[in-house]
């Protein structure tokens, strides 16, 4: 009994969600994903390496080396974000996303298309991508007693 | 002076005001009780029921600081509207009868909780003097014993009226844990009538010169511990555990039904409070403060012990709550009685009264409920070894292991 | 004259506050005292073995983790240790130690949650639970920290790892391990010494050491009836053989000593934890293995300790990309069958104390 009494004390371990936010690790596997069609080859390495088979992609020949991409889609209401397919893709084109508020109205709104893929808000985590690391924020942890990403870079 | 002493006894001199000046425009004596009764049953109302939705939000609120989070802080500022926004959603729900349930019993347990709770609070004397309780009943204690146990028949017709097993099992611990609760609870009580020598609730806290706490520790301790079960609180809400018989008796109950369980509950934890301040806290009493705020604050300090109570312990199996209360709480009751008669007696013989010199009665009290509990507990209290058989035994089970392999599995 | 009573079946239903997921007990109740129970499973089969078939070996890595998805990466770890097995790969040193301190951690962080959990189906309204889940949020950062997400991780590969600790990690662990011990000992000290639990568990639901070993338990059940079989110690797989760590085991075999069990085993995982990090040596972190691995015929049986006992991967492997047939060898289905022998003639209170004692994640249950 006497240590709850002492817990009433100690200060609150809770983040005031939505007002304040955590710092995500910089590897999140977010529920997004980011696709640079400048490295893309088309070669769809990255639909063969998902579990579920959620990406769709089609190609058509534009003369030359590489496939011209018509139509790339993730499924991501089948997407358990294991991030095997960012692993797999020999071009490093590549990347899952910070997001982890993706809920949608209804499961057709669900499938991420060419242009939100392709869209520069999408912000890039380095899972897989381990050059990326360097220049983003630090996670906040909760064993530093760090519950809100203002106290990032404060010792408790 | 004079408006300070107004200030300090708000309700005595409220109603006592209020019945002079109706004595004054000459009414029928008649009617001016009758008229006084209804203000006395609106004040009493106005404080009883914002300080049941005071308890609610705090619980959640003071628990939660136990568990190092802030609680609920979202509707209204600090969270203070959560209790309206609970009564608005209970109000707006569906009421559920299940099909082949008794309806009648079903519709009358939770009025019957919920009145019994309230009734005691006429009592309650919340100001100095004569018009200090809403009805200063020269038996009052008495009265509040005897309404207190009409809450074991609400919770009776509840699990039975709800046509499920969760809700029966829930209702018959109930039935057992309560009525072997009141015993010690009224021994207890007895302790207290025998040094005040009046039943009544005004004349129980003006004769507090020393805290009854001081002159009764093992009085107060089985007084509390038999008042936390009486409400069903932890360590002892096994009828209601919601780890294994999901919500116990009110299982079934849903909407404006289940408020009146909720809040029925409430306003017998706030009854509980109010009682244990008058015996053993000394009720209003106390230095500075005005009088109604020392009896605010105390009954907020037994409130807030309550809820840590519930906040820390594990809850115990019925048949060790049984265990507890006849082998443990009783015979200490019974003990606690004989002495506090002895030395009532001895001190009249002695010192003409006990009020004049009770510092040797407060010392003896005191080490011999220390010897007692520590000796009690060696000797006669095995917690798991308290077994109440509800049924035959059959071979095997005297140990618990095994069973019997003929027994039919239906 | 001797009273006629009559049992009458109780349904304990799949949705339920404190079964630990969906399952089932038709429990035949003479008054309060269990006759007989019966218990049903299976409302979460989702025929992951079936569904191994059809994928590639490192595709089913996933898959691995939604079995007991508290502890996702000693389900990695068991499978991926018996795909190189059979395919007789050779995993670098560096790996096999982040091995060790992920598994580490990770048994850890269960043992947390099952005795939240615990004192929380005994009635304590939640209060211990927080304070558990408290000390494993700053794990589970941890966790998120190294790659990616906070409960299904997939970080094992067929090989090594999928990827190294960033520089952060290693100082905020050692403080971690540096508080746990504290934590430990409060709350030993403030849960062993109180009556109520006391009460409630010592000399309940006792399983007898002949009983576990017959009905094949395993894990913290088994230690708890005073058996000494550890898999870390008794068929050392990673790098176990280079530490220096006791296995606490019980005595009676009840419920306070499953419980006890598993703190003490709290204690000795800080302690393996603490040698890991001092004897990590750099090095790679993952085997070269080709992308379509084809291991050769043949079938293999590979097990750990996990946090509730042997978890074993037998695989048959007919030569090509994906496995032939996948059986894992489930530890919490086996130590719930003796649910029913140890639980007859305790009373339904005891029957919560007891189940949360198995301390079950019905992922691995059902599968």
């Amino acid at each position: 009994m006497a240590l709850t009494l002492k817990h009433l004390f100690r200060k609150k371990v809770t983040t005031q969600f939505p007002e304040k936010r955590l710092e995500t690790s910089r590897r999140i596997r977010g529920q997004q994903f980011v696709w640079r069609s400048d490295l893309c080859t088309g070669c769809a390495t990255c639909a063969k390496s998902c579990p579920h088979g959620i990406i769709h992609i089609e190609t058509s020949k534009n003369g030359g080396n590489k496939y011209l991409v018509d139509k790339i889609e993730f499924d991501i209401g089948r997407c358990m974000f294991c991030g095997l397919c960012v692993e797999a893709c020999p071009y490093n084109a590549l990347y899952m996303g910070q997001s982890y508020e993706q809920g949608r109205y209804s499961r057709i709104l669900l499938w991420a298309d060419k242009e939100t893929v392709m869209s520069p808000d999408n912000k890039m985590s380095a899972y897989g991508h381990p050059e990326m690391e360097a220049d983003m924020p630090e996670q906040t942890l909760l064993v530093y007693g760090q519950i809100s990403k203002d106290t990032v870079g404060k010792d408790d | 002076m004079n408006h300070w002493y107004y200030f300090v006894d708000l309700f005595a001199k409220v109603r006592t005001t209020f019945v002079e000046w109706l004595q004054s425009v000459n009414l029928p004596s008649s009617l001016i009780i009758f008229i006084d009764s209804i203000i006395g049953i609106t004040l009493l109302i106005l404080i009883v029921f914002p300080v049941v939705m005071l308890f609610t939000w705090m619980e959640r609120r003071f628990i939660a600081r136990f568990q190092l989070r802030p609680g609920p802080n979202r509707c209204g500022p600090l969270g203070l509207f959560y209790p309206i926004a609970d009564g608005i959603k209970l109000l707006t729900k569906e009421f559920i009868m299940p099909a082949k349930g008794d309806k009648l019993i079903h519709w009358i347990a939770p009025v019957i909780l919920f009145f019994s709770a309230l009734m005691i609070f006429a009592v309650f004397p919340i100001g100095k003097g004569e018009m200090g309780a809403f009805s200063d009943l020269n038996i009052g204690i008495l009265y509040i014993v005897a309404i207190g146990s009409l809450a074991v028949i609400g919770i009776f017709m509840a699990g039975w009226g709800s046509n499920n097993k969760y809700s029966l099992i829930g209702a018959m611990r109930g039935v057992a844990q309560l009525i072997s609760y009141e015993v010690p609870m009224v021994l207890a009580i007895l302790g207290v009538v025998l040094i005040v020598g009046s039943l009544q609730m005004s004349e129980l806290v003006s004769k507090q010169t020393v805290p009854f706490i001081l002159l009764q520790p093992l009085g107060f301790l089985i007084y509390f511990i038999g008042a936390m079960t009486e409400l069903n609180r932890s360590p002892m809400d096994m009828i209601e555990a919601d780890s294994e018989i999901v919500a116990g008796y009110f299982t079934e109950y849903s909407g404006m039904k289940f408020a009146m369980f909720y809040i029925g509950e409430y306003i017998n934890t706030l009854a509980v409070a109010i009682i244990a301040t008058t015996l053993f806290l000394s009720g209003w009493k106390g230095p500075f403060l005005p009088v109604w705020l020392w009896f605010v604050v105390k009954v907020l300090a037994v409130f807030m012990f309550i809820l840590w109570t519930r906040a820390t312990l594990i809850r115990l199996r019925i048949d060790q709550v049984m265990a507890f209360s006849w082998k443990f709480l009783l015979p200490l009751a019974l003990i606690n009685v004989f002495i506090t008669a002895a030395e009532v007696l001895a001190w009249q013989e002695w010192m003409s009264g006990w009020e004049s010199f009770p510092w040797p009665f407060i010392f003896v009290n005191f080490a011999i409920a220390g010897a007692l509990i520590f000796l009690w507990s060696k000797l006669f209290l095995n917690l798991g070894g308290g077994r109440i058989e509800i049924g035959p035994i059959r071979a095997g089970y005297s140990q618990g292991y095994g069973a019997d392999p003929q027994a039919p599995i239906s | 004259m001797e009273l006629k009573t009559q049992p009458f079946v109780l349904n304990i239903g799949p949705s339920h506050p404190s079964t630990h997921g969906v399952f089932r007990m038709r429990v035949v109740l003479d008054g309060e005292v269990i006759v007989d129970l019966e218990p049903m499973f299976g409302y979460l089969h989702r025929g992951i073995e079936k569904l191994a078939e059809g994928r590639t070996y490192t595709q089913n890595i996933p898959f691995t983790d939604r079995f007991d998805y508290v502890t996702s990466m000693l389900n990695n770890l068991a499978y991926v240790q018996a795909v190189e097995k059979l395919a007789g790969i050779k995993v670098p040193e560096r790996a096999e130690y982040l091995r060790v301190i992920m598994a580490e951690m990770m048994r850890i962080a269960k043992h947390l949650l099952a005795i939240g959990f615990f004192t929380s189906d005994l009635g304590a309204m939640m209060t211990p639970l927080l304070y558990m889940w408290r000390e494993r949020e700053k794990l589970v950062d941890l966790f998120e920290m190294v790659c990616g997400q906070r409960l299904t991780y997939n970080y094992m590969r067929i090989g090594g790892v999928s990827g190294d600790i960033p520089p952060e990690f290693l100082p905020a662990l050692k403080k971690f391990l540096k508080e746990m011990p504290g934590f430990v000992d409060e709350y030993d000290q403030l849960l062993a010494t109180n009556e109520i639990l006391l009460a409630r568990t010592k000399g309940i639901g006792v399983l007898p050491a002949d009983l576990a070993i017959n009905c094949s338990c395993s894990g913290p059940m088994l230690r708890a009836s005073g058996v000494k079989w550890d898999i870390r110690k008794a068929d050392p797989y990673l790098v176990y053989d280079r530490f220096n760590f006791d296995i606490p085991i019980g005595t009676v075999g009840d419920v306070y000593d499953r419980y006890r069990v598993r703190i003490e085993e709290i204690r000795q995982s800080v302690r393996i934890l603490e040698q890991a990090i001092e004897q990590l040596p750099q090095g790679d972190i993952c085997a070269k293995v080709p992308n379509l691995l084809r291991p050769p015929k043949g079938e293999t049986y590979a097990r750990i300790e996990s946090q509730t006992g042997e978890l074993g991967f037998y695989l048959v492997s007919d030569g090509s990309i994906a496995p032939y047939r996948w059986r894992v060898r489930s530890p919490e289905l086996l130590n719930l069958t003796v649910l029913r022998e140890i639980s007859r003639g305790w009373k339904i209170a005891d029957l919560m104390a007891i189940f949360s004692s198995i301390d079950i994640a019905l992922g691995e249950v059902d599968r």
